[in-house]
């Protein structure tokens, strides 16, 4: 790991309390080091300050200087350096940690300030809450609550806008609801780079649309849903589907692509709802694509594989094991493993082909990457495959080498995991030659034409880990509970691993990293109890030479420095 | 005691029979001679001069004008521009808009010294929308003074080029703040920026160190350089130096515009003897002196008070110098000339209804202090004065105001808090008379804005 340099420390004083902070730190972040909250709406950590919601006023002060000398001018009554305090309330997400720098957050004025915005927010703002999607989330009721005077003087009509535009196939706007904290403006043109949103007319009646004849329909689109801090963005996926107070929440990782975004999976009664970004500042900041959002809905796609089959007629889990153990056991066999296989299935994976001499494949998945959070390589795990020893260079599409063997007439079974192998490059010919065993999670021709089908789990209903393009292996937990009947699939690799002579090893990841690490060096460092949630960079030096697709490393950087303009 | 005398620097050929737009006519008059004798010059001297003058922005927050350009940025290496601000829409005031009309060559003139000054090679004039016969003309007048070598390449063969060009806006008071100026000059909306940090002089147009003057103080710049910073100086008062054009409407019987001596001429002068007093049968009740936005002023009231030279003074409303400092001493501003009297059939709760309409009406809406509040005092006032008028809806207004002014983004939020908070202050007798008496307007005046 590579540690950044550290920044210049600079003390400033926080309602009385000296704090040490990085130069350059807002004072919103500075307050938040010791746990001073400062409200606000419009400020987010990952853009360009707007400074437009006024919530975050305190009063700002700075050392009196000695006109002659330059030096602070001593108070006499307290020793300490004379505070000139300025009149006016200050912004505090545009006021930056400068030497010698005071806030006060407490005072009557602050006080008065943020009661005066609450009640301006408020004004015009619909009284929907009880049927408002955003509930439970909303900083608008937050800090309503902890900063508002708890009642409205405001006895005129209130404005009336539009409630339900749809902005784009993902988002819809309820214009009542907004405050115009223009965070999602911000959002489309800085971050997603798609500058789509905007404000028309003015003052009281500003309205958040979409450019004529444009939409918001770029790829990242449900950020801005994330971001608003009150109900007028909303998900035409998620919205009226259940209250977020119901909902489960589980630290997983996108399997979309190898950048590996951190994600958090909300569910409830083994059903998930939806899938929103987790903040890690050296992967994904706090954003993450629409498509990785939608990938919840493979668990209960109509094509999913819940039973076991042999011969196509569905079978006992234990007859679909004795089946392939057969076939395994009957030699000349090849394995086909998965870029998109957890680490620890990969491990198993490498067991099994160990057990049986067999030798293994993979495919690779490269696509077009959107120089933001999708990468080329569109396996989330092939860093995996190669710590864990089950490849040794990168896999092309298709699976020449199997093909060549099956035309030698070395290879009789193919076990493959999940890969659909005439999609792969198998001829008919070829397929007609082998039997094959599918491990996998969803229908395709190679399943349906499977000796031995075994249904295996998604990635929301098991844990692993993946190594993403920067060599950082990331955990992911079991949000929902898999198919009745269904084994995990580190169960069902290690009947198969122990049916074929090999090892017995545990079939859950905390048993199996003892004998993981044991084995691969890089991976003895951790386990994946004490594996932190922004997870760990690997040594990956020893594949530097290999030709990754990716081109280039993930460079989500977040807006500068809030002084420094944009050119 | 009578008035004095008019000084007529700016408006020395407005109105004069004759007197037309085209150069010709403003070279007849001298025209560019000030320009022709300042090129030669080395700009330092130019702003010397301007610095020395004492001369005060006329737009409305009075800053002086040789500090202004003294704190432009000129070690960036970026390019200098030049933005003469004729927004001109604080209600009440019209005085830009009679120097373009009748003689925009005075501007330009101006203009190009101030960019010489500060060797501006791109100058802008931002017009209002509702300008357009303005913007017709200043692009007739530029288009003349390109062809005769005082604008455009090599400025009267001095190898010095400068280019001017109109802008015209789309009708938005915010457009006047010069930061929301910039941003709509940059096709944007006219959302104003936050200072610090992105004060003009530094960061403004495109980033780049900008200045934005008035057209009135663009205009000062050419007599500036015409008679000499000091001499400028004598003119007027210490401190308020120059003339100051004066725009006076509403209930005298001489509305117009006039130029006088700053602090030379008191209120009750201007209204009594310039502008003939008010209309038959009626007395002056309130004055509202820099603009709309300016704190009213009641007559009656006394201003007790330690001037910044020491001596103490007690003024009614009519012995108030007509000058920036003795303005803000009382309370109020001196703004952009703009002198709205009311007599005493006026319904102060109506007009402060028209003005709240008005800041509604054209608060931008980036920040939420303005756009809500705006809104909120138009809706209180025009329900006052359409029938509904509740016991402490004065206490609320000035309640509503006090949570906007000083917690904005940009100026607009002390326009629109200091008429409600002004207005309740001195006048609060017929915001309590509106609730007791049920008062309301009559049928046959004409619906609010």
């Amino acid at each position: 790991m590579i540690a950044s340099p550290q920044p210049e420390r600079i003390a400033v004083n926080i309602d009385g309390r000296e704090v040490l902070v990085p130069k350059g730190t807002n004072m919103i972040e500075a307050a938040r080091l010791v746990g001073i909250e400062i409200p606000h709406f419009c400020y987010h950590p990952k853009l360009s300050v707007a400074g437009n919601c006024r919530m975050c006023l305190v009063e700002m002060g700075m050392p009196a200087l000695d006109p002659a000398t330059k030096q602070p001018v001593m108070d006499p009554a307290t020793g300490r350096p004379k505070i000139n305090w300025v009149p006016k309330p200050t912004i505090a997400c545009f006021t930056n940690a400068a030497p010698g720098l005071h806030i006060r957050t407490t005072t009557p004025l602050v006080k008065d300030c943020r009661e005066g915005v609450m009640e301006f927010l408020l004004i015009n703002h619909p009284l929907d809450c009880p049927i408002c999607d955003q509930a439970g989330e909303c900083r608008l009721q937050e800090q309503a609550t902890g900063y508002g005077r708890g009642y409205s003087r405001f006895t005129e009509p209130k404005n009336v806008k539009p409630k339900r535009t749809l902005l784009g196939p993902r988002v819809m706007l309820d214009d009542e609801r907004c405050i115009l904290c223009s965070r999602c403006v911000r959002f489309c043109k800085e971050v997603a780079r798609d500058d789509v949103l905007g404000f028309v007319d003015r003052g009281s009646y500003s309205t958040l649309t979409c450019y004529p004849g444009r939409k918001l329909e770029n790829n990242y689109s449900l950020n801005t849903v994330d971001i608003c801090p009150v109900g007028a963005l909303t998900s035409t996926d998620f919205r009226f589907k259940m209250r977020v107070w119901f909902l489960k929440v589980t630290p997983s990782i996108c399997a979309e692509s190898s950048v590996g975004v951190n994600t958090e999976v909300w569910s409830r009664e083994g059903v998930i709802y939806r899938i929103t970004p987790r903040r890690n500042d050296e992967v994904n900041d706090v954003w993450m694509a629409d498509s990785g959002r939608m990938l919840y809905k493979q668990v209960t796609a109509d094509d999913r594989l819940t039973r076991h089959r042999v011969g196509g007629s569905e079978t006992s889990a234990a007859e679909a094991m004795a089946r392939a153990a057969e076939l395994l056991k009957a030699g000349g066999v090849a394995i086909v493993g998965s870029g998109r296989s957890s680490v620890e299935e990969q491990f198993l994976t490498r067991k099994l082909a160990d057990a049986l001499k067999a030798p293994v494949g993979l495919v690779g998945r490269v696509g077009q990457g959107d120089g933001l959070l999708i990468s080329a390589d569109r396996n989330p795990n092939i860093r995996g495959a190669l710590v864990t020893g089950l490849i040794k260079t990168l896999p092309g599409p298709r699976l020449t080498e199997l093909a060549a063997l099956i035309d030698a007439g070395q290879v009789k079974t193919v076990l493959s995991i999940g890969e659909d192998l005439a999609a792969a490059g198998l001829g008919a010919a070829q397929l007609k030659r082998i039997s094959v065993v599918y491990l996998g999670t969803h229908a395709n021709a190679t399943s349906a034409a499977a000796a031995v089908v075994m249904p295996t789990l998604t990635v929301f209903e098991k844990a692993g880990t993946f190594v993403n393009q920067q060599f950082r292996l990331q955990k992911f937990a079991p949000a929902v509970p898999g198919p009745r009947g269904v084994d995990d699939d580190l169960v069902t690799l290690g009947k198969l691993v122990a049916a074929a002579g090999g090892p017995a090893l545990a079939g859950a990841v905390d048993g199996l990293w003892t004998a993981l690490a044991a084995e691969i060096k890089s991976l003895a460092v951790v386990t994946y109890q004490n594996l932190p949630a922004t997870g760990l960079l690997l040594d990956g030096s020893a594949f530097a030479a290999l030709p990754f697709p990716e081109g280039e490393a993930l460079h989500f950087k977040p807006a500068g420095p809030a002084t420094a303009p944009q050119p | 005691m009578p008035p004095p005398a008019e000084r007529r620097l700016i408006c020395q050929h407005l109105g004069e029979p004759g007197y037309t737009t085209d150069l010709p006519c403003y070279l007849r008059h001298g025209g560019y001679e000030v320009l022709r004798k300042s090129v030669v010059r080395r700009p330092e001297e130019l702003i010397d001069e301007v610095k020395k003058s004492g001369l005060r922005g006329r737009g409305g927050a009075g800053f002086p004008c040789g500090v202004k350009w003294s704190l432009v940025d000129r070690r960036s290496g970026k390019p200098i521009y030049l933005i003469a601000n004729a927004d001109e829409s604080e209600p009440g005031t019209f005085k830009d808009r009679y120097i373009i009309h009748q003689d925009p060559h005075q501007l330009l003139e101006g203009i190009l010294i101030a960019c010489w000054a500060n060797q501006v090679k791109q100058a802008y004039i931002y017009i209002r929308g509702e300008f357009p016969q303005g913007a017709r003309l200043l692009e007739a007048a530029i288009a003349e003074a390109r062809a005769h070598q005082f604008a455009g390449p090599n400025i009267l063969g001095t190898g010095y080029s400068c280019e001017i060009y109109v802008h015209r806006g789309a009708g938005a008071y915010i457009c006047g703040e010069e930061t929301g100026l910039i941003e709509s000059l940059e096709g944007k909306r006219p959302y104003p920026r936050i200072k610090p940090p992105y004060f003009p002089a530094v960061l403004g147009l495109y980033q780049c160190p900008t200045i934005v003057n008035n057209v009135e103080t663009l205009c000062h710049v050419k007599h500036v350089a015409a008679m000499g910073g000091e001499a400028f100086a004598r003119i007027g008062t210490n401190n308020n130096t120059g003339t100051r054009l004066l725009c006076v409407s509403g209930h005298v019987r001489r509305p117009g515009y006039y130029e006088f001596e700053c602090g030379k001429i008191t209120l009750g002068q201007l209204l009594h003897e310039v502008c003939g007093g008010p209309p038959p049968g009626r007395k002056f009740k309130a004055v509202i002196p820099g603009g709309s936005s300016s704190k009213v002023l009641r007559f009656g009231e006394r201003f007790n008070l330690r001037l910044r030279d020491g001596s103490t003074v007690d003024w009614g409303v009519e012995d108030i110098p007509l000058d920036f400092d003795s303005l803000a001493a009382c309370g109020s501003m001196g703004g952009s000339g703009g002198v709205i009297v009311l007599d005493d059939s006026a319904d102060m709760v109506a007009a402060l209804a028209n003005i709240a309409a008005f800041y509604a009406h054209e608060s931008c809406g980036q920040c939420t202090p303005c756009r809500e509040g705006s809104l909120w005092m138009k809706k209180i006032t025009a329900r006052m004065v359409h029938g509904d008028a509740r016991p402490g809806d004065g206490e609320l207004l000035k309640s509503v105001a006090d949570q906007i002014a000083g917690r904005t983004v940009c100026p607009f939020g002390e326009a629109c808090a200091w008429p409600t908070q002004s207005f309740v202050q001195k006048f609060g007798d017929e915001f309590k008379d509106y609730a007791e008496a049920g008062k309301h307007r009559s049928a046959a005046t004409p619906a609010l804005v």
